[in-house]
């Protein structure tokens, strides 16, 4: 291979198995023995509970056993807490995490109240009818702007209020800003919740085997390591005895990081009781509350500007929704607030949160992880500025990027891996001419809007920035190994959701090694095949665990060549590595396998060197000071219907800078992926609670998300400043797709009903509400 | 109260006493370990569990166990040759970056299969309207368009 692999197209390794029905997923594991899990969840998302009968339930046909609270003993223990709060000085925490099954109170609908095992998911699913629950119904926090109230009822009750935390942040001084300013906005924007909806729901399979006194659990986890660390302390074994297991994911999106979520926490407990292997696979309903969403915020929120649209300053005051519990910390507040700076020179910044405790599922990071309140916030205000003062929107965001010689930039606020929220590179201009080129700005604007405008078309361009802290610390490991077969077999500690980990891994080690991709078997997500790590999240895999494979591949490289150099009897420099054998440059027939190499680095017999590593492996980390800051900007082009309101997206730009890219064919489809569920986020997508919060669209046919007949084809395009933070110069590029889609389509929005002066200020939008904002603005004018 | 059904699955007869109320889709996975149909919804939307009934796209998950008594059933496991020997729209999916996780895609394959044979040479529009009864979350969908366009080609040079 002398071809490089790094950068290339190349189609995936996993894909066969997957194609074929072959793939492990967690609900494809069946053991001998096994009984089957589920769980009786609250309807109502505030009670007290009186009592609990679980008589006839244990009972019924089949069962093994019912749990309730009471029964866990000592086991019963709120979860930890998995993200410490903000190392900053203005901050007030209050930590309140989830709990395995709720004892004297309900706290969210769809909280686990009982656990039944039987010898099937039927039978146990008939023995939750046997279970009685004596509730006194409470007066419920649904909506955030109420829940600080004075007389609101308490999400739990010893805290004595609702806040979950309040964080100030600022830099410079915004009073100033304020004094100096030709111009100030205010708005109040909202941004309301959504879930991930992963095709695949989440579930956990347990076996304690008594003999070998040895745990093996397959999660649907998205950080195996920290699962199998958490639960071996809970359960009072060595880390040794637990093997963690996340098999392929149907998708993984946020929610599925190490919660500890009840059922993990539950199963791994009660296979050990009950001495045989457990399943449960949640079911959609279940998904749609015991599972974790996000995006409940209400920004406060003013710019300060100059005439000529120079941008002296932001305040921001929100409040963020942070579900029952909060046991991920405040990293999704925190990357609203950091987000919100995007791509411009903000010399003066204070934003404060409130992170709120209300009567509805868990808020932890999905996909964008807040970042969308951010660019939500900032670009309707740099709209709405531009607006006012009769400049073009592009031109105010040109003016306001930070330029190329300023980086790396320092925002001098704390970013969500608690490091300096500092840009290490970026070039933000030539994506944004980029995108107005492909989306063909100048050409709709001048012409062609007037044009269908005038013929009574609602046609609109939205045209927005973005930039993603992505790619955070700590740290990752790989293990890199040559087998006797010249094959290699890697494995790191992350955990796999689809973004072909198995191929983008092994085009940064065949680079190194010179095999080929499909020669590379990449194990991920398996405890007992490599015990360090910390997760995918945060758009990190490329970034922490690739360059990580990169350090190990080095490594391997360098012993390849000093054993093949003793081999050949040839000086390190003048041999090559090339499809799977080392040989003397340009003499192909002085050459030796790697697997043979991989065969004398491992002798059976006789005596080594002192200080000899038998084997060609190399284990190797990399933790990356701090992450890399990737952008991009988004355009658009869409048209509504004025009979239905219902959107038609013409067209769909993506200029992204992610810095150096392994493979463009992942990362496209990264990012048309993101883009869909962006569009799912600001059009389709909204979860409904009523005013005592229970979910009234908790299933596909009411939650609506995006069909093939609702995306459209993107076209995209790159611009790569690399990271000057890590080796292979990469960024990460999992979240970029969904982040600016909010914004981009109220601008655009707003673009196609300028006459009426539509202002878009909340997301998610659906036809029924875009047709009340227009008929709101419409009235407005008339007066 | 069990009954007993035979079922001919990828060509192969099973024989099984099954609760009438035991859904396609779990004796699929469960019952005789074809675990390649995957279940997204139990509700009918998603179409993950999408598997061929006598020749026709039906939801597994909408069906009995019962229901298929006497029937021959197709999966994603049925479609290929093995792992070296895939069928043309499994090609297509592969070369064209059709799938991210993969958790719908024999679903999607499965609908693909009547499709393609009713319609060898589909329009973009054909092809968005056929899909849009199957639920991806991670593709955006574009990249399976694309997929099955390159399906068409594959099929028409070499019919699965
Ligand atoms: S599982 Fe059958 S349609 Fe979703
Ligand atoms: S590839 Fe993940 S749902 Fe389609």
């Amino acid at each position: 291979m002398s071809t490089r692999q790094f950068g290339q197209p190349i189609k995936r390794n996993e894909d066969p198995r997957l194609l074929t029905g072959r793939a492990l997923f967690t609900d494809d594991v069946q053991l001998a023995g096994m009984l089957h899990v589920a769980f009786l969840r609250s309807d109502l998302a505030h009670a007290r509970i009186r009592s609990i009968d679980v008589d006839g339930a244990r009972q019924s046909p089949g069962v093994a056993a019912v749990y309730t609270a009471d029964d866990l003993g000592d086991y019963w223990q709120p979860g930890p807490l998995l993200v410490p709060p903000l190392p900053v000085e203005q901050i007030e925490f209050y930590q309140r995490t989830q709990v395995p099954l709720a004892k004297e109170k309900v706290c969210h609908a769809g909280e686990a109240v009982a656990m039944v095992v039987a010898e099937s998911r039927y039978l146990a699913e008939d023995a939750l009818d046997g279970i009685f629950v004596d509730y006194e119904p409470l007066d419920a926090v649904v909506d955030l702007g109420s829940a600080l109230a004075e007389d609101a009822p308490l999400v739990h009750d010893d805290l004595g209020h609702n806040i979950n935390a309040r964080v100030t942040q600022a830099k410079g001084n915004w009073v100033q800003a304020e004094a100096d300013a030709d111009l100030i906005i205010r708005r109040r924007f909202s941004y309301d919740r959504g879930t991930a909806a992963a095709m695949e729901n989440r579930g956990i399979v347990a076996n304690w085997e008594e003999k070998s006194q040895h745990l093996t659990i397959w999660d649907t986890t998205q950080a195996p390591i920290a699962i199998r660390n958490g639960l071996a302390a809970m359960l009072g074994l060595s880390e040794h005895q637990v093997r963690v297991i996340a098999p392929f994911i149907g998708g993984g999106f946020g929610p599925k990081i190490m919660m500890f979520y009840p059922e993990e926490v539950l199963l791994a407990w009660a296979t050990m009781q009950l001495g045989r292997p457990l399943k449960w696979i949640e079911d959609r309903e279940e998904n749609f509350y015991a599972t974790t969403q996000e995006r409940g915020q209400v920004h406060d929120a003013r710019i300060a500007l100059k005439e000529d649209g120079t941008v002296l300053g932001v305040k921001d005051v929100f409040l963020h929704d942070a579900g029952a519990y909060a046991p991920y910390g405040l990293t999704v507040p925190v990357s609203s607030q950091c987000t919100l700076l995007g791509p411009y020179v903000v010399p003066n910044y204070h934003s404060e949160f409130t992170s709120v405790f209300t009567n509805k599922p868990i808020v932890t990071p999905y996909r964008g992880a807040g970042r969308q309140h951010g660019v939500f916030v900032m670009e309707r205000l740099l709209d709405i500025a531009a607006k006012e003062l009769a400049i073009d929107p592009i031109e105010i965001r040109r003016k306001n990027y930070i330029q190329p010689e300023q980086f790396p930039y320092a925002n001098d606020i704390v970013f969500q891996d608690f490091t300096q929220l500092i840009y290490d590179s970026g070039n933000y201009e030539p994506a944004l001419d980029r995108a107005l080129d492909l989306v063909g700005y100048e050409a709709f604007v001048r012409e062609e809007q007037p044009k269908r405008r005038a013929a009574g078309e609602r046609v609109g361009i939205g045209v927005v920035s973005y930039v993603e802290g992505t790619g955070i610390g700590p740290y990752e490991g790989a293990r890199v190994t040559v087998e006797s077969s010249g094959k290699i077999s890697v494995a790191t500690g992350i955990g796999t959701q689809g973004q072909g980990h198995y191929t983008s891994f092994a085009q940064v080690i065949a680079d190194q090694i010179g095999v080929k991709v499909s020669d590379i078997h990449i194990v991920t997500g398996d405890t007992d095949l490599f015990y360090w790590g910390a997760g995918t999240f945060a758009s990190r895999g490329a970034v922490v665990a690739g360059n990580a494979m990169h350090a190990a591949a080095s490594k391997v490289r360098e012993k390849i060549l000093k054993v093949a150099g003793e081999k050949l009897e040839a000086a390190e420099e003048d041999l090559e590595l090339i499809e799977g054998r080392v040989q003397v440059k340009g003499v192909p027939q002085t050459s030796i396998s790697l697997g043979q190499l991989a065969v004398g680095a491992n002798p059976m017999r006789g005596g080594v060197k002192p200080g000899t590593e038998p084997g060609l492996e190399a284990t190797e980390y990399f933790g990356p000071e701090r992450g890399a800051t990737a952008s991009g900007v988004h355009a658009v082009i869409l048209r509504v219907d004025p009979d239905t309101f219902n959107l038609e997206i013409e067209k769909y730009v993506v200029v992204h800078d992610c810095g150096k890219v392994i493979n463009p064919l992942i990362l496209d489809g990264q990012i048309q992926g993101g883009v869909a569920q962006g569009i799912g986020n600001a059009f389709y997508e909204q979860l409904h609670f009523d005013e005592n919060g229970a979910l009234l669209n908790a299933s596909l046919m009411d939650y609506l998300l995006p069909t093939a007949l609702d995306v459209p084809n993107i076209v995209s395009d790159h611009v790569v400043t690399p990271s000057p933070l890590n080796p292979l110069g990469v960024k990460g590029a999992g979240e970029a797709g969904a982040i600016p889609v909010g914004a981009l389509f109220a601008q655009a929005i707003d673009s196609a009903f300028g006459d009426i002066g539509l202002e878009v200020r909340e997301i998610p939008l659906s036809p029924n509400r875009l047709f009340e904002l227009v008929t709101e603005a419409s009235a407005r004018e008339m007066v | 109260m069990e009954q007993t059904i035979s079922v001919s699955v990828n060509g192969r007869p099973y024989e099984r006493s099954v609760e009438p109320r035991l859904l396609l889709s779990d004796f699929l996975r469960h019952d005789i370990g074809l675990s390649g149909t995957h279940v997204g919804c139990e509700h009918g939307v998603c179409g993950a569990c999408t598997v061929l009934v006598d020749s026709a796209a039906v939801r597994s998950c909408l069906m009995f166990a019962v229901q298929a008594n006497g029937r021959e059933v197709t999966t994603v496991e049925g479609l290929d040759g093995g792992q070296e020997d895939l069928h043309p729209i499994q090609h297509g999916f592969w070369e064209k970056h059709g799938l991210q996780c993969g958790f719908c895609t024999p679903g999607i394959l499965m609908t693909l299969v009547p499709f393609l044979e009713e319609n060898p040479d589909p329009s973009e529009a054909e092809i968005r309207e056929i899909l849009s009864g199957n639920i991806c979350r991670c593709t955006g969908y574009q990249k399976i368009v694309e997929a099955v366009q390159l399906s068409a080609i594959l099929l028409q040079e070499k019919p699965g």
